[in-house]
């Protein structure tokens, strides 16, 4: 159920817009559905992100994973036990771009004299190389909305396409994607501990990007779409002046790709996607180790009911002075 | 008495769960695996809702009428104050990182004690209550009711949790389990679900000081008794002092050191270097407990437990204040105390007298690490140390879960002990530092009548000591934390039984070489020192 | 050919079918995890009863010593007396053994008529499963004791100054009072 409810859910929208290019209703799929999409999107994700900014963070609690700072001869490690807003900046970034504490899992050992890896190296391994080719595949598109395409995505596509095998020019991030996505989806069914763990919510995201990518590549690879059609179609989106003429003019399958895309933008601020904002407010990482010198405030602290010294003293004060220890009032 | 079973089926059990999802897994209490519930009079002494006596194992839990009310106003509560406990509720990808990281995961295979999972439970209701996909899609969401099973099941594994942090380690985005834990005990409580071991110390910290309940003049008598000992052992008489105004430094510690073996001999040792370096120090009797099980409670009673160490700090005048060796003390201090009862304008930046060593790291909080305080005396030759006297140790050191992972306090106690004894081997690489593995029983987990939960999650700690024992005939397993010293020698009991326990700071005394001592015979323990027991047989 | 040499000759595919029944005792969640985590520290239990019954096999199978294995047994039984197992179930992962090696080698011991030596091996499974229970009531006892030496522990500073202390040693019979930490 957890696999087949979401599967059926992707194979259903699929089939939405084979039924809607049917339906002549080019003018949602091409122009209403991705504006709504976008919309939610950024709407959403700013949300979010508000909604979670708006609790604050109560205590100073970040995970240190080293030597904190402490006597000036003992050697700080300022990266993973931060003291200073660099060490935290540094500490994110490579949380962020190079995903540090999944890296974590990678245990090389000396076995019968040969260094072995322990199985888990394959999961950081496939979710960077995911994270990153959909990056570079999404800065790849840019070149659709642009007049004149800048020499930064020129030199992306150059090198994702260095292979130079095929016509049109094979993009390496394509392959890698797909194998990223198909592993982790893989690792999901047939590892017990993780399918145990699964949640639809877990499968539905990866069937839709495995679709979009699919169509993406069927797209680009195999059932040619009127490629200046996208592009004037995207030109005019970002123009807020789309052509209604060119709509019927570009393949169905351009528009499968399209509205999956589309599903997934609308999704992300509802999902467990929306780790791509959190992951920058996570308490534990972006903190610096300094609560000793520096005090955190908790805006909603509040007096609490304490037991005195002198209610203490009161309890015990004939013991006290017996015992010789000094009292307050005698 | 048992069903006979089946030849069949002695020779192939089958222990696989029905293959049902974990969400329709009920909970099942078994033996050795859960503490007892908290007596109602424990939580009457701290003014908490719904005391009353009630038992697990019971099928009613004699629950107020509106429990799923309070639950789930406090549940948005939280929410709207713990940026950590709502993103940890919704970034989640179930990457299964931390499935494998938990030592009750690793020593027990509970599949609810994989990191994951146990966030699962609570997520699961957070989802059903507070998501719209959840309220809309159930089940298939990951969306469940909070009901009686639900309560049941959180009670079991939030206190099948430690604390330790070592999950987050792992996390891509920091999850932590311990944020997730503390909330779930914090709701369990308002419906006086605790455990007695927990609600009992609390009760005791409140009224008396410390976990214990040891009044004033025990208190003092305790001391006294180690001076005792000390005398006989140095030949001389230490003279402490109790709740004095105008001392230079107060001195907090666990209350448990002043009261059960091995931890006894660490205080015997904080008696010792004080009385050697003439330190103008003063012990409280009212802010006797540097631990603080409030913490395990609720924000606000470890708040409330804690508030008594900058309140004698304030009454006594004096400038600084210096702990003792201790974790989830030294998580709260490090990390909350400042924030929940600062600011600590009162007193000074916190300034080694016999160094002048200014301990800059902690000038808000003006509280110093025994660790730190004792590797600066070391590190500027203040002490006349003998390592020799530790000769018949070998030693290895356990990072305790909060000082690693919530403090980063590693290299003062490692150089500390390759100063005061000669042996030291350090355990493998992924079982130390921020990697460090939980003695199986911190956050009040501690009781008897879980000892089988207790020596599973101990396993994989012993498992590494092993190593060492075997390897290189590692006899003592030093740490800086009280839970440790009590905990840890149970462990190796049953585990690695030749293995002792001990806190660094009696590695210190055994090494101090005091102005004025007879010659040493006995260590700490009043055992021979190497080289003296033969001495005395041959005369 | 005798049933040594069989025995080594599928040394490798019978500890894998006893490791495997085994594991199989655990959840399926939890056998994965136990199979797979290859670490000896980050996987103690997998660890522990991987390297044991290949020792326990050698052991058997070379008719070594039993105080020899008496250590191996140990540490299998002594994980698998504070999990989930019923006394019967904590020790049985031996007669695992006889079941795997009738099952994998019945066509050879019948071709070669070597039941008497089989009757041998197994004697020897039987006589450590027989140990294996003793360590199990061993572990047991251990846990009560420790149960019961904490209790000491906490309490002995108190006994020993007893006449000092008469309002707390009130709370000796209520040991719950006291905690340490």
């Amino acid at each position: 159920m957890k696999i087949f409810f979401p599967l059926v859910i992707v194979m259903i929208l699929v089939l939405l817009v084979f039924a809607g290019i049917k339906a002549n209703l080019y003018f949602l799929f091409g122009v209403v559905i991705p504006y709504a999409a976008l919309a939610v999107f950024v709407l959403g994700f700013i949300y979010r992100v508000l909604k979670w900014a708006s609790s604050p963070v109560p205590f100073h609690i970040p995970t240190t994973c080293g030597q904190e700072k402490t006597l000036p001869w003992i050697k700080q490690n300022k990266i993973e036990n931060p003291s200073s807003a660099l060490g935290v900046i540094i500490r994110m970034a490579l949380e962020v771009f190079a995903f540090r504490s999944l890296f974590r899992n990678l245990k090389t050992e000396l076995r019968d004299g040969k260094i072995v890896y322990g199985s888990e190296k394959w999961l950081w391994a496939a979710g960077l190389a995911f994270h990153w080719s959909f990056l570079i595949i999404l800065v790849r598109h840019l070149r659709f909305f642009m007049e004149n395409v800048p020499v930064v995505l020129k030199t992306i596509e150059g090198l994702d396409s260095f292979l130079q095998i095929g016509v049109p020019l094979f993009y390496m991030t394509d392959a890698v994607i797909l194998a990223a996505v198909t592993y982790l989806f893989l690792r999901r069914l047939y590892l017990p501990q993780i399918k145990y763990i699964s949640l639809a919510a877990d499968y539905f995201p990866l069937f839709l990007i495995f679709g979009i990518v699919l169509s993406g590549v069927l797209m680009r690879y195999f059932f040619k779409v009127h490629i200046v059609g996208v592009k004037i179609l995207a030109m005019g989106l970002v123009g807020f002046n789309p052509d209604p003429k060119i709509l019927s003019e570009i393949g169905a399958i351009f528009y499968v790709h399209l509205f999956l895309l589309s599903i997934l933008f609308a999704y992300f601020p509802f999902s467990k996607l929306m780790h791509l904002g959190g992951v920058f407010l996570s308490p534990t990482r972006n903190l610096s180790n300094n609560s000793r010198e520096v005090r955190h405030i908790n805006p909603w602290n509040y007096p609490v009911h304490v037991h005195t010294y002198e209610e203490y003293e009161n309890d015990f004060r004939d013991k006290m002075k017996k015992a010789g220890i000094p009292v307050e009032k005698e | 008495m048992a069903k006979l079973p089946k030849p069949e089926e002695l020779s192939k059990i089958d222990l696989k769960p029905p293959k049902t999802d974990w969400m329709d897994t009920p909970v099942e209490f078994k033996e050795d695996m859960y503490c007892w519930g908290a007596k109602g009079k424990n939580l009457k002494v701290v003014e908490f809702p719904n005391a009353r006596d009630w038992s697990p194992k019971e099928e009613d839990w004699k629950l107020p009428e509106n429990w799923k009310e309070i639950v789930m106003e406090a549940f948005g509560d939280r929410l709207s104050k713990y940026r950590s406990f709502k993103l940890f509720m919704d970034i989640c990808v179930r990457c299964g990182a931390c499935a494998d990281k938990c030592h009750f995961f690793i020593g027990g295979g509970d599949p609810k004690n994989m990191p994951v999972l146990r966030a699962e439970l609570m997520r699961s209701v957070y989802r059903k209550h507070f998501t719209t996909g959840g309220k809309i899609f159930g089940k298939t969401a990951g969306a469940r009711e909070l009901t009686l099973n639900v309560l049941k099941e959180w009670w079991y594994y939030y206190y099948q949790c430690t604390e330790c942090r070592r999950c987050s380690v792992f996390c891509p985005y920091g999850i932590d389990t311990a944020e997730i834990t503390m909330m779930g005990r914090e709701f369990l409580n308002l419906l006086g679900l605790n455990i007695d071991w927990i609600a009992g110390p609390v009760a005791n910290c409140y009224m008396k000081g410390n976990h214990l309940g040891l009044e004033p003049h025990t208190i003092k008598n305790s001391i006294e008794f180690f001076l005792d000992d000390i005398e006989n052992i140095t030949g001389i008489k230490i003279e402490p002092t109790f709740n004095r105004k105008g001392a230079e430094i107060l001195f907090v510690t666990p209350s448990g050191d002043l009261f059960a073996d091995p931890g006894t001999y660490t205080a015997m040792g904080y008696l010792m270097l004080f009385h050697e370096l003439g330190l103008d120090y003063t012990w409280s009797t009212y802010a006797s407990e540097g631990g603080n099980f409030g913490f395990f409670t609720s924000n606000e009673m470890g708040k409330r437990l804690n508030s008594k160490i900058y309140a004698e700090a304030k009454r006594l005048g004096v400038k600084w204040i210096l702990g003792g060796e201790c974790g989830h003390m030294w998580r709260v201090l490090h990390q909350y105390m400042d924030t929940w009862n600062g600011p600590a304008d009162f007193l000074e930046v916190p300034k080694s007298p016999i160094t002048g060593t200014v301990f800059e790291n902690a000038k808000a909080t003006k509280m110093v690490h025994i660790a730190e305080f004792t590797a600066d005396l070391i590190k500027h030759g203040k002490l006349k140390l003998d390592p020799r006297r530790n000769d018949h140790l070998k030693v290895t050191f356990h990072d305790s879960c909060n000082t690693s992972r919530g403090m980063g306090i590693l290299e003062e106690p490692r150089y500390i002990i390759k100063n005061v004894c000669k042996n030291f081997y350090e355990m493998p690489e992924n079982t130390i530092r921020e990697y460090t593995f939980c003695c199986g029983s911190g956050t009040g987990l501690n009781a008897s009548e879980n000892m089988a939960l207790r020596m599973r999650g101990g396993l994989p700690r012993a498992n590494a000591v092993k190593y060492v024992h075997d390897n290189h005939g590692v006899n003592m397993l030093a740490n800086i934390c009280a839970i440790d010293r009590a905990t840890l020698k149970s462990a190796m009991e049953y585990w690695v039984p030749d293995v002792q326990v001990c806190g660094i700071h009696e590695l210190v005394a055994n090494a101090l070489v005091m102005k004025g001592e007879k010659e040493r015979t006995l260590d700490l323990r009043l055992e021979p020192l190497p080289g003296k027991a033969e001495k005395e047989g041959n005369e | 050919m005798s049933l040594k040499n069989l025995l080594e000759e599928n040394k490798g595919k019978i500890i894998a079918k006893w490791f495997d029944a085994i594991i199989e005792t655990y959840p399926s969640d939890t056998a994965n995890f136990l199979k797979s985590q290859e670490n000896r520290f980050a996987n103690p239990v997998g660890a522990t009863i991987s390297q044991g019954i290949n020792n326990l096999f050698d052991i058997i199978m070379n008719g070594s010593d039993n105080e020899e294995a008496y250590a191996f047994l140990d540490n299998i039984v002594r994980i698998r007396a504070i999990q989930d197992f019923t006394p019967s179930q904590a020790v049985s992962f031996m007669f695992f053994l006889k079941r795997i090696i009738r099952e994998e080698l019945r066509k050879a011991i019948q071709e070669k008529h070597i039941y008497e030596e089989l009757f041998a091996f197994e004697a020897k499974i039987d006589v450590l499963a027989s140990s294996a229970f003793d360590i199990y009531m061993k572990c047991r006892e251990k846990l009560y004791e420790i149960k019961a030496s904490e209790l000491r522990r906490m309490t002995f500073r108190l006994l020993q100054r007893a006449n000092l202390l008469s309002e707390v040693k009130g709370q000796d019979s209520d040991f719950k009072e006291g905690n340490d930490g």
